[in-house]
């Protein structure tokens, strides 16, 4: 049985919402099981917002957990709220670019995409989350990159849809970046 | 078969309760199920249905009422400040015998509490909530495809015993996105006749009396006697529950609605360990599982149940187990959700006490 536990964090307004929102919709896609749950409320401001995405072969119980085994980390704040959660052996994938300080964990491993500035490269700071996504997709394979697409497609319409290209183009370069 | 699709929960029973025939929706918006009011009032007019946006809850439960007399489909949510605002219109149309919908999407409590998920309202929605004998059919879906499911059920059950039923969810259900499939759009022409006690207009016939109220107590006694043979009749047909694994168990998960899901966790995390653990879930708490549940509990070596509150349903596990066996609650409140690791760390605990 296979199964992904994540938990993408960062400020409101960098996408993490958007991205967890994509990878569950993916996984519906790919016949696979999958809740999206996000943080709400006070958590919002300021702070962190996050979302637990958890995709299955099985039916799944828990859409919460205490030991994801794998994080998309977007800024400081959540690197200290849910780095010492991540279950052994798990992903780390941080956004250098926001987040200049070292994880402490040494029995995980851990991806560093400077993602803003590639997204910029690419035409726009805010599809970092899309670079995020990628290095995802790359390193966990938790959702095929055509179902990815389709979810795109589906979420991203009318004046959005001309941004598809551009997500997609994103969620490349972070896998390109995964596979160093 | 239907394509899935990605939805929200508050969203998904808004969805099923327009397919379900619901035409009319009277409410006023509170976090979190305000999506749901949101999406009836971009819906409905869709459906040539009305929506309308009340000045407050007591405004909405009344609205609620007038329409019931009608004998239309008609529902309204809310979240627990706001239901509890319409407690006295609530027992007025349990008095009335009339159809009708509320979905209560729970959050922290007592008061203003605050906006993440809770089951502290169990007691209000099983119990009472208002004022005299009457109850509400209580539907606990525990997924997004389940809460499409028990809406549904809940508009044919309204009508089958012209009850309010009441769908009790929590803020995690309304907040989440679940892939689920929409049942197909229900005929309206199919729904039931009620023009044998509806208001509809009396012209040719004798008019129809809707009302709560008689000052004779001997009928007023003999109105309750009647609601009384209704309920009796629902608990003898309407029970729902499910169980999980529970022929080799030694011992017993309790749970409903989104707890029961985070047990399903717990139970095969604890298996894993070799933890023999099964799960009991009521879906209709009321009519409550009381013979189901204490059968189902034969046997075992102990049984825990879980909430979202500080101990609630658990009342009615411990009149199931009638003092056979000692039962173990385990609960957070004021919108703190147990996560599957700390309830199994709690089961442990109880697994060494009894081995």
């Amino acid at each position: 049985m296979s199964e992904n536990i994540l938990i993408a964090a960062g400020f409101g307004g960098q996408g993490v919402m958007l991205l967890g929102q994509i990878l569950a919709t993916a996984a519906m896609y790919d016949n696979k099981h999958s809740t999206w749950l996000p943080s709400y409320g006070p958590e919002m401001r300021g702070g962190t917002a996050n979302c637990t995405v958890v995709i299955s072969d099985e039916l799944i119980g828990s859409p919460v957990t205490d030991s994801p085994g794998e994080l998309i980390i977007m800024n400081i704040p959540s690197l200290l709220k849910f780095e010492p959660a991540l279950k052994e052996d798990g992903l780390l994938i941080l956004n250098t670019s926001v987040v200049d300080r070292a994880p402490q964990r040494k029995d995980v491993e851990v991806v560093k995409i400077d993602a803003n500035k590639i997204a910029e490269e690419i035409g726009n700071t805010k599809i970092s989350n899309m670079v995020m996504l990628g290095a995802y997709l790359e390193k966990t394979g938790a959702v095929t990159v055509e179902s990815v697409e389709k979810a795109l497609r589906k979420k991203l319409t009318g004046k959005k849809a001309a941004l598809i290209e551009l997500n997609l183009k994103a969620i490349e370069a972070g896998m390109k970046l995964a596979r160093k | 078969m239907a394509e899935k699709v990605m939805v929200k929960g508050n969203e998904a029973m808004g969805e099923a309760a327009v397919r379900a025939g619901c035409r009319l929706y009277f409410g006023y918006p509170i976090t979190p199920q305000s999506e749901l009011t949101e999406y009836m009032s971009r819906r409905l007019p869709e459906v040539e249905g009305t929506f309308l946006q009340s000045e407050s809850e007591v405004a909405a439960v009344n609205m609620i009422y007038g329409a019931a007399s009608t004998g239309t489909r008609v529902m309204t949510s809310t979240s627990s400040p706001g239901f509890s605002l319409m407690q006295e219109g609530i027992s007025y149309i349990a008095g009335a015998e009339l159809p009708s919908v509320f979905i209560n999407v729970v959050r922290g409590g007592p008061g203003l509490g605050d906006i993440q998920p809770a089951q502290s309202d169990y007691f209000q929605g099983t119990k009472g909530g208002g004022h005299g004998d009457y109850h509400l059919i209580v539907l606990a879906p525990s997924s997004v495809q389940e809460a499409v499911d028990l809406v549904q059920l809940a508009f044919d059950l309204a009508d089958k015993y012209r009850n309010p039923v009441l769908v009790l969810a929590d803020g995690m259900l309304g907040q989440m996105m679940e892939p689920v499939e929409f049942p197909e759009f229900r005929d309206l022409n199919t729904l039931p006749d009620h023009s044998s006690w509806a208001m509809q207009g009396c012209e040719g016939r004798e008019p129809h009396k809707i009302t709560s109220f008689d000052i004779d107590p001997i009928n007023l006694e003999k109105m309750n006697l009647g609601y009384q043979k209704k309920y009796r009749e629902i608990e003898a047909n309407e029970v729902r529950y499910e169980t999980e694994m529970i022929e080799d168990a030694e011992y017993l998960l309790v749970g409903y609605g989104t707890m029961a899901r985070i047990l399903g966790t717990v139970v095969k995390m604890a298996r894993n360990e070799g933890i023999k653990v099964g799960l009991f879930r009521p879906i209709t708490l009321w009519p409550f599982p009381y013979k189901e549940l204490e059968s189902a509990a034969e046997g075992k070596k102990a049984l825990l149940t879980v909430e979202m509150s500080m101990g609630q349903m658990v009342e009615d596990v411990r009149l199931a187990i009638n003092g056979k066996m000692h039962v173990d609650f385990y609960g957070r409140t004021g919108g703190v959700v147990p996560t599957p690791e700390e309830v199994l760390r709690e089961l442990k605990k109880i697994v060494e006490r009894s081995e």
